[in-house]
């Protein structure tokens, strides 16, 4: 009994999670099999920055499996879940960490929906250890562009799963999904901060700390310039044991909204500054081990909802790339270096190791470290992203498309040598390529 | 707590049958797809987690009144006895919508009304002998004659009007009568529309609702905001209303 299709009016936009809008209309309905027939892109939560989860310019609606939020199956014996794409990782936090159980991969938000999270290919503070989400992917039931529905893993259509993970969404419309959650000894995260000095410090203190803790992540005040360049705030940890933890479960945390869209200067450089040095400050100079929260921990930035609302009008861009480990140890200073060149100010910047990497086709992380750089959207974002991405491709890196909203084509298939496997999967799927995004027709030349 | 649900797949009762499993209460699923109904009672299953009891489901058409009694009576056999009847379903379309289609205006004037007044009838005699709490959605719609939604809320005006009636009668009974008027709740029944300010969503819903059922409040506006917003708008006279659009 839904309402019939209307046409989209002018004031009728769809949103990524940087401010990016296209004209379009999100639609949802329980009932994502029925929903899914006559659009071309689907999408979670819509914690993509850019324009992944945007619809192309000729068909403007995106369904939305929010609502397609049910459990299917648990097997408390091993750890199988399976569940409907729109079932969230708040959710899943919510109802499986009080009984020992979590995603044995977890982004920095628990918004996200696990048909994003297999698209995104997502990984977490543990790449070094457990890889990205597609690792513990079993099953994923999709349809895909031609109409039909098709169940696939890693032995039936195995090239289908594995350009579905990390596909973006591409490949069809994912319905359900099956993954192995991990036993934790406690719900509780035991684990170190510590201050790092500058940027190169970094790098090694990273590597360090992963040969040690499963959980690793570094915070870096890339506003601080000369000696203090990239100094930053080291943390890691790993699942408490059952004596270390304290007997009650994590209370769920207050979380405060951002109420209204900010003007720009929240966001500008002097701000920035200051709220940088706060954090710095924080953190003590020497690790001292606790036992502390794992919301904050996994989550730091869940605390404060809609906090994209703080970056304005203009709204922002993250870059995050990964320099491979034959770039050498020198890499990451250089691109920090170029990204202060270019007199660009990035309010938020997180370094992590990552391993080897996974099976999907178009997987973001592979050996190396990671960079992540959210950036307020100005006149001269597009000439900074060009000029990151241009070191990037020098470096034999790639960027993250989950985050992506300025790089350009040519840019993306000179990163992109798997892109002809990836293509190859979406021929033999959707000859047509009917399913896209706004950012498959910018980066991979599908029709608007 | 024993529960019936009536509209426990979508919206607002499926949030509301999510929170009354998780706290342990016993669900029974009435609905018109059965296979819908056993998919959502393995995910309230699993929710519960070792509080689980098995979620039992009944179909149920609220198109079709002779299908309640056995309903009704197949929920009682499952449950053994049942303290709550609540009432989610309904069928919803824009005022554009019924005033260009006839038969659906016809359809959703007797699936809104009617039909919802046969089933609570048939829920209130199952319930009266041993007392027990009957909870229906109704809708802000109904409080006002409002543009927007001139049929859809002539026939939740109607049913509020029942539930305050119920209310008025049977409480001295034993019978707690539940009126619920959500504003705009974002499900998948508004999902083509665009959220005013004040737009709920379903989990505050529930929880709104869940409290309401514990206490035997009578009438309870969800999200509260909407209290207020009602009551200006009840106390607007005739001419401003005629060139307002809300």
């Amino acid at each position: 009994m839904s309402p019939a299709p209307q046409p989209i009016r002018d004031d009728e936009r769809v949103t990524g999670w940087g401010g990016m809008a296209v004209a379009g209309r999100e639609v949802r309905s329980e009932n994502l099999e029925c929903l899914t027939k006559d659009v071309v892109l689907t999408r979670g939560l819509a914690r993509s920055y850019g324009d992944s989860s945007l619809p192309p310019p000729s068909r403007p609606v995106v369904a939305s499996t929010v609502l397609a939020d049910r459990l299917i199956a648990f097997d408390p014996a091993t750890g199988r879940l399976r569940a409907e794409a729109g079932y969230s990782l708040h959710e899943l936090y919510r109802t499986f960490l009080p009984r020992g159980w979590f995603t044995p991969v977890s982004p920095g938000t628990q918004f996200v929906t696990l048909g994003g999270m297999v698209a995104a290919d997502v990984h977490g503070k543990n790449h070094h250890v457990e890889g990205s989400i597609g690792r513990h992917i079993r099953e994923l039931k999709i349809r895909v562009g031609m109409g039909e529905i098709v169940t696939c893993s890693r032995e039936v259509e195995p090239e289908l799963f594995r350009a579905t993970i990390g596909g973006m969404g591409l490949t069809g419309h994912i319905l359900e999904v099956e993954l192995t959650l991990a036993n934790i000894p406690s719900p509780w995260i035991y684990g170190i901060t510590h201050r790092i000095g500058d940027i190169d410090e970094f790098v090694v203190a990273l590597k360090r700390a992963a040969a040690e803790w499963p959980f690793t992540m570094g915070w870096i005040d890339c506003l601080s310039r000369g000696r203090h360049m990239g100094r930053g705030v080291l943390f890691a940890g790993r699942w408490a044991m059952p004596d270390e933890a304290p007997r009650h479960p994590p209370r769920p945390r207050p979380r405060v909204t951002v109420p209204f869209v900010c003007p720009d200067w929240v966001m500008g450089h002097t701000v920035g500054r200051v709220v940088n040095a706060a954090i710095y400050r924080a953190h003590r100079t020497r690790p001292r081990p606790s036992v502390v929260h794992p919301e904050p921990f996994f989550y730091p930035l869940d605390t404060l909802r809609q906090w994209n609302r703080l970056y304005g009008r203009r709204g922002f861009t993250q870059h995050q790339c990964v320099l491979p480990e034959s770039a050498g140890t020198g890499a990451v200073r250089s691109l920090v270096e170029l990204l202060t060149r270019q007199g660009a100010a990035s309010f938020l910047c997180v370094i992590k190791d990552c391993g080897d990497e996974g099976e999907g086709m178009l997987s973001f992380p592979r050996r190396g470290v990671s960079i992540a750089l959210d950036m307020p959207i100005r006149e001269n974002t597009q000439a900074i992203i060009d000029a990151l991405n241009a070191f990037v491709i020098e470096a034999g890196g790639r960027v993250y498309l989950a985050k992506d909203t300025f790089t350009r084509a040519e840019d993306f298939h000179r990163m992109e040598p798997r892109l002809a496997a990836f293509d190859a999967v979406r021929r033999r799927w959707d000859p047509q390529r009917r399913i896209r995004s706004a950012q498959s027709v910018r980066l991979f030349g599908d029709q608007p | 707590m024993t529960v019936v649900i009536l509209g426990a797949s979508k919206g607002i009762g499926r949030a509301v049958a999510r929170q009354l499993a998780v706290r342990g209460d016993r669900l029974c699923l009435l609905g018109r797809d059965v296979a819908e109904l056993e998919r959502s009672a393995r995910d309230l299953e699993i929710r519960a987690g070792q509080s689980s009891q098995p979620v039992a489901v009944a179909a149920c058409d609220l198109a079709d009144p002779g299908t309640f009694a056995p309903a009704l009576d197949a929920a009682a056999a499952a449950l053994g006895r049942v303290d709550t009847v609540i009432v989610t379903a309904a069928d919803f379309a824009t005022q554009a919508e019924l005033e260009a289609d006839r038969d659906h205006l016809q359809r959703l004037l007797i699936v809104n009304f009617s039909n919802t007044v046969l089933f609570c009838e048939d829920a209130r005699t199952r319930l009266l002998p041993q007392g027990g709490t009957l909870c229906v959605v109704s809708s802000v719609a109904g409080d006002r004659g409002r543009k927007p939604v001139i049929l859809y809320g002539a026939a939740k005006a109607g049913l509020s009007r029942y539930l305050e009636g119920l209310d008025h009668k049977f409480r001295g009974q034993g019978l707690k009568v539940v009126c619920v008027k959500p504003g705009f709740v974002k499900t998948g029944m508004t999902a083509g529309l665009k959220p005013p300010p004040f737009a709920g969503e379903p989990d505050g819903v529930a929880r709104d609702i869940v409290r309401a059922i514990d206490r035997g409040t009578p009438v309870v506006y969800t999200p509260r905001i909407w209290a207020l917003v009602m009551l200006v708008i009840r106390w607007l006279p005739r001419s401003v209303m005629r060139k307002i659009g809300f």
